[in-house]
């Protein structure tokens, strides 16, 4: 929120600029960072990247090579091999796709869900207003391990075990969502725009559509991503709701990897990396929008 | 009636926000329509509202609300995952059986212990990692995008490369720490040892993270209070204890009970770090955690209903962890206060 005010007041910061500016070197912000600084980072860094480096290597060994000491710290040439088996044996090909089409399809409905409960959140007025979102808000708390029962039964029940829209569906109850996407258009939709386009004779819907969701874009990219991701990498769920053998997403493939009496080491790398790389793919493209988007998040929410 | 339309249409004519101008009085027909319209207008009005939170509320109702209640109300049976619409009714059964159960209270144990050794230094560190990403840095968007990477990988995809690494006999840190003259250690056999490894996989995850929510909060301290602190003739350690981290202090309890959330709820790390991803957690139980034993219950030993109470017992655990987090919090802002 304050980051919002001081950016919007830059008149101000721009008139003091000349008296502030020998004292500013002294202030914690905008001091530069020394050797030490990016020593550390550095180190950072290479700990945060080391594992993942590190599955690339082991995925282009072999078993035997794995088996010695010390490690392997450079690539070797089995990778392709290994993606290869790893790609046959545990089901790859249609885990990534419907890995996929679960992050796709979660994102985008908990996206719109969100959006047009945030918005009714944010700047409707009706009945129960308060206390329906103090509700949204307190089933943030409830732990997903507390519904998984019932779940299980309710997707037995109509015999979706199996299928994606079992692991996709859970997803849609987005409380977080909601509460993120009225945060947002609380104080980045002025209410005068709403005004105004109800005055123009716009129907609700026509507002939603030609004022809201264009405000709200920045927002929705960020929890579409938010969710992506999390979808991505879910586990609990979808290791219960679907079977390995059956229709798997990329997690749940992952578990069966490497079940066999000796199990191979480079080749269940192979698979984690196969399993990883679309998301780091996605992260050397838009790092950059993910991480504004997540701190953005953050102050806001 | 009147007002309801002077109010819809009285400013088209000031058109100011409107194109078109209205000069010919209404004709009959068009007052009808206009009528019809101001209706339409206040129907919009009054349901649009509910139809924008139908959907959610919809899918909340059917795996949000529907199942937390039903799993009270399983907790109270014996259900089992073979037939689960056989249902035996046993009262508090489950739950008094959960009370004298080893195995649960050695969860509970191992999951508050994996807790702590996982949340304290990642926000810690994710704090000093913050704290140094404030600084003007040259390339610090790649610092931040490479703190963040592992928050893109899986659990899955990370416990498998950490087994790997702390494997015990060619394992890349028993290599390391033998380079120091240390022993291989059996990570995975001894108690301590398998829950910090499992630790650390968290850790490794959350940490860049976390840096980035407090680097954000950071960013939105205004400037004047390190200036004003800096002309009271503050060091820099002292800016960051007196200006930064009471500042963060909204943040920090942020971060502090989504990590608990997160902690009470561990399941894919100890699950995939045991051989054979089976979910006793280590041979002796060494590691299993409460999310690991309720999947042990329901989906190994078939008994929903237990599964269920200690699903509910889980959430009872967060809500006291959520309660003291809260008590601190208060406490920390009226000593504040006096200070």
């Amino acid at each position: 929120m304050s980051a919002i005010v001081t950016d919007r007041v830059p008149t101000d910061e721009q008139q003091s600029r000349p008296v502030k500016k020998p004292r500013k070197s002294k202030a914690g912000k905008t001091l530069y960072g020394g050797k030490w600084t990016y020593l550390v980072l550095i180190v950072v860094t290479v700990l945060s990247l080391f594992p993942l480096v590190w599955t690339a290597i082991a995925a282009s060994r072999d078993n035997q090579r794995l088996a010695q000491t010390p490690p392997p710290f450079w690539f070797g040439g089995n990778l392709f091999k290994n993606l290869e088996i790893a790609w046959t044996d545990a089901n790859m090909g249609a885990a990534l796709w419907n890995t996929t089409i679960v992050a796709s399809v979660s994102a985008a409905g908990t996206v719109l869900i969100s959006t047009l409960a945030g918005f009714a959140f944010a700047k409707m007025r009706f009945r129960w207003k308060n206390f329906l979102l103090f509700f949204v808000i307190a089933t943030m708390m409830v732990p997903p391990q507390l519904s998984v029962v019932p779940l299980y039964m309710l997707i037995a029940e109509l015999s979706w075990t199996d299928q994606l829209q079992a692991v996709i569906m859970p997803f849609f109850v987005c409380a977080f969502g909601v509460f993120f996407m009225r945060q947002y258009l609380v104080q980045a939709l002025p209410s005068e725009l709403v005004e105004a386009a109800r005055v123009d004779g716009a129907s609700s819907w026509r507002v939603i559509w030609h004022v809201v969701f264009p405000a709200a874009r920045p927002a929705m990219a960020v929890l579409g991503m938010l969710t992506f991701v999390q979808a991505w990498n879910d586990f609990f769920w979808p290791i219960i709701a679907l079977t390995q053998n059956g229709n798997p997403t990329v997690q749940v493939a992952l578990t069966g990897l490497g079940r066999g009496y000796i199990p191979d080491q480079s080749v269940i790398m192979a698979g984690a990396l196969l399993g990883t790389l679309p998301l780091l793919l996605a992260f050397v493209v838009f790092g950059k929008q993910i991480v504004g988007g997540i701190m953005q998040g953050a102050v806001k929410g | 009636m009147v007002n309801q339309y002077e109010t819809t249409a009285a400013p088209r004519g000031e058109g100011a926000a409107a194109p078109r101008v209205d000069k010919a009085p209404p004709s009959a027909k068009e007052l009808k329509s206009r009528t019809w319209r101001s209706r339409r207008y206040r129907w919009d009005m009054k349901f649009s509202p509910y139809a924008m939170l139908l959907p959610f509320f919809l899918f909340f109702l059917a795996f949000g609300l529907f199942p937390l209640l039903y799993t009270g109300w399983a907790s109270l049976h014996r259900v089992s995952l073979t037939d689960p619409n056989n249902m035996e009714w046993l009262g508090f059964k489950n739950f008094t059986r959960l009370l004298e159960d080893e195995f649960f209270w050695n969860a509970l144990k191992n999951t508050v212990t994996i807790g702590l050794l996982s949340t304290v230094p990642q926000l810690v560190m994710a704090l000093g990692i913050a704290h140094l990403l404030n600084y003007k840095l040259r390339g610090s968007w790649f610092f931040r995008v490479a703190v963040l990477t592992p928050y893109a990988t899986s659990v899955a995809a990370a416990t498998l490369v950490f087994v790997l690494l702390f494997g015990r006999d060619y394992g890349m840190i028993n290599w390391g720490l033998g380079l120091v003259g240390i022993d291989n250690i059996d990570w995975k056999n001894g108690t301590w040892t398998s829950q910090l490894a499992v630790s650390s996989i968290v850790i490794w995850r959350w940490t860049g993270y976390n840096a980035l929510i407090y680097l954000a909060a950071m960013q939105s301290i205004p400037n004047d209070l390190y200036e004003s602190a800096a002309l009271d003739g503050a060091t820099r350690w002292q800016q960051f204890f007196h200006v930064t981290l009471p500042s963060l202090r909204p943040t920090i309890l942020f971060t502090c009970v989504v990590s608990t959330i997160g902690a009470t709820q561990l399941f894919g790390e100890p699950l995939l770090f045991n051989d054979g991803a089976s979910p006793t957690g280590g041979p002796d139980h060494q590691f299993q955690t409460l999310g690991l034993y309720l999947y042990e219950q329901g989906w190994v030993n078939l008994h929903l209903g237990r599964a269920s109470a200690i699903a509910w017992a889980m959430f009872l655990i967060l809500l006291l962890v959520a309660a003291v987090n809260w008590l601190i919090a208060r406490w920390l802002r009226k000593s504040e206060g006096r200070a």
